[in-house]
């Protein structure tokens, strides 16, 4: 049981994962659905972070040009990927606020179910 | 220099990209010119890859010197080099073909801007290919997706912009599930290089980590090549895009992921792994395939729309690709590997030929089609080439694909997908009977007339679409016979490369 609890990080980013699939799927207002796919997104970012973590370990940097002694690292690699994850989750959000902009500027809504209505009548 | 081109290949269409904008400053005219001849060094580059692989074997390039697996590896073998060509000529034939298309179909003072996107797009699709890193894979898919849905949205009607917004969450999704899938991955073995993965991997075949891992992977890839389920996106998205895009993403953007999924499934992955899995994947795989190649034949009979109708068509070949995939031996792998090359052409020519349709008559629904075969002769004889081959008949591609996964099927006895194959292949020729009897057989809406009543001095003018519209798409066709009669030439680069995968 402790040893279930104590990998507490895993369990959050399963739930973030959850939370916002759920919210993609289920939002129809497409700034939530937005907000949802950033919270999907985040789970993984905490995946990645949380793997490369050691106990004990510290930030990767060489002390005294490596001559002594060194203390225990982090794998700095997934933060490393996940600097360029974090890039990405930004360009999809500003790409899908640009086309929820210019989905108001069309509809006058960004309501899903009404967008669709829409849709319907004038087709 | 020449041992520089798998680099030059991805960095040079992505510095234009960003130069575009500011040459379109200069002049609107002029972003064409630049698209153009980027697309075309990309073309030529990857001939001379071509020739580099078939005289020496797998090029192996690593991005600054440093050594993989620590270093980035762009590594080109005989499967990447197939798609390659496919991909870079089809993007070159969709920049010539932009030209007229764009001029009706996006508003002036975008044009340098679609151009740029559009390079990025070829940068992203390019880089997927030729990388031998996973997380690259993952950065350049992200690329590809981020550029797709800004292509798509651009279309005219304001539907293309929901139908963008909806390919932006299920692309996202499937994306962050690939990386998720990488992460366990690397968890498991610490390396993120291809050829590395493959080494390190099979000793944890049997870890639900590593299962865990195909599952993500799997399922990301699949969402983005639009497997039956996962294909809502699609129809929309290239309903409402901008013809060219209509065309250059079913003929790339598809292939890519499928191409990536092969990778994924035979080099990270291995025969073994599916061997000791615990659900038989094969299975699951061959389920999604079957039900792909009916829904989407039996969608594409109730369209419409004939964009919207080439879209749930290509559901159903996508189908074909997955099956030759899920067949797991040789002559499997080489079916969808044609398959996949044919698709690229059949489909790109379709989608030319309806974008040279909407430049004439602003148009898209199939009632709209009758009487073309006067107006415009030769555009529709193009549509008529790559019907015939999407239906299978003998001397074009698309017979050859469907030889390979027959006998392939037979070859480990399942001999009950050959009428599978056959009846989607019927439901084919329907849906394009619709359409070709419109075009040849019926007079044009309103003239019907005018055919019985005058005498036949009044033939209808020929409008054919302008010659850089035509001859790109003539082209394409033409290819979908060449291929067809001299199919050895494309059938024994696969067989190479069905070798290796399969090894």
């Amino acid at each position: 049981m402790i040893e279930i609890l104590a990998k507490y990080n895993y369990w959050i980013v399963i739930i973030l994962l959850c939370t916002g699939l759920y919210g993609i799927m289920a939002k129809q207002n497409l700034i939530k659905k937005i907000i949802a796919l950033n919270v999907f997104q985040t789970s993984v970012l905490l995946f990645y972070v949380s793997m490369s973590k050691i106990e004990g370990g510290t930030a990767p940097i060489l002390l005294n040009h490596g001559h002594g002694v060194q203390p225990l690292f982090d794998n700095p690699l997934p933060q490393v990927l996940m600097l360029t994850a974090i890039v990405v989750g930004i360009s999809t959000t500003a790409v899908a606020l640009s086309i929820v902009m210019l989905i108001y500027r069309q509809y006058g809504t960004i309501e899903e179910d009404q967008i669709l209505e829409l849709n319907k009548h004038n087709d | 220099m020449i041992k520089h081109l798998p680099a030059l290949l991805i960095v040079i269409p992505l510095l234009v990209a960003i130069i575009t904008p500011l040459i379109g400053r200069i002049n609107r005219a002029l972003s064409w010119y630049t698209a153009t001849i980027t697309t075309f060094i990309s073309f030529v580059i990857s001939l001379s890859l071509l020739k580099t692989v078939l005289e020496q074997g797998r090029i192996s390039y690593w991005m600054s010197g440093w050594e993989p697996p620590w270093g980035i590896e762009y590594a080109i073998d005989y499967l990447n080099i197939f798609v390659l060509i496919i991909i870079s000529f089809m993007a070159f034939v969709g920049a010539i073909y932009s030209k007229k298309n764009i001029d009706i179909e996006i508003d002036e003072e975008k044009k340098p801007f679609f151009y740029s996107v559009y390079l990025l797009f070829v940068t992203g699709i390019m880089g997927m290919t030729v990388t031998g890193d996973i997380f690259n894979i993952y950065v350049f898919l992200e690329i590809t997706s981020l550029s797709s849905y800004a292509l798509i949205a651009l279309g005219k009607k304001r539907q293309a912009l929901l139908a963008g917004f909806n390919y932006l969450i299920m692309g996202s999704i499937g994306a962050t599930f690939f990386l998720l899938g990488i992460g366990y991955l690397y968890l498991m073995t610490g390396t993120l290089n291809i050829a590395d993965l493959a080494v390190r991997l099979p000793e944890f075949y049997h870890t639900k980590a590593i299962f865990t891992a195909f599952t993500f992977l799997a399922v990301g890839l699949l969402m983005k090549l639009a497997v039956f389920p996962l294909h809502f996106w699609m129809p929309n998205a290239y309903a409402f895009a901008p013809s060219t895009i209509s065309a250059v993403m079913a003929a790339t953007g598809t292939k890519v992921a499928a191409y990536v999924l092969i990778r994924v499934m035979f080099t990270v992955f291995s025969l073994e792994f599916y061997a000791q899995a615990p659900f038989n994947i094969q299975y699951i795989l061959l389920v999604l395939a079957v039900a792909a190649i009916l829904a989407g034949s039996i969608m594409a009979l109730a369209q419409t729309d004939i964009k919207k109708m080439l879209a749930y068509s290509s559901v159903g070949q996508i189908g074909y690709i997955l099956l030759g995939i899920t067949l797991m031996n040789t002559n499997g792998m080489i079916g969808s590997l044609i398959h996949l090359l044919n698709h690229a052409l059949m489909k790109g020519t379709l989608f030319l030929v309806v974008g040279a349709v909407v430049y004439r008559t602003g148009l898209t629904s199939i009632e709209n089609f009758r009487g073309l075969g006067k107006k415009m002769p030769f555009t529709m004889a193009a549509f008529t080439i790559a019907a015939l081959s999407m239906t299978g008949v003998p001397l074009t591609v698309g017979f050859v694909s469907k030889w390979y996964l027959s006998v392939a099927s037979i070859e480990i006895g399942m001999w009950w997908l050959v009428p599978i194959i056959l009846l989607s292949s019927l439901l084919t020729a329907i849906y394009f009977w619709r359409i070709i009897d419109n075009v040849w057989f019926k007079p044009a809406l309103g003239e019907e007339g005018l055919e019985h009543g005058h005498d036949n001095h009044r033939k209808p003018k020929s409008n054919d679409a302008p010659a850089s519209m035509l001859i790109p798409t003539f082209t394409v066709a033409m290819l979908c016979l060449v291929f067809g009669v001299f199919a050895y030439g494309p059938v024994s680069l696969a067989e190479k490369a069905a070798m290796i995968l399969l090894k």
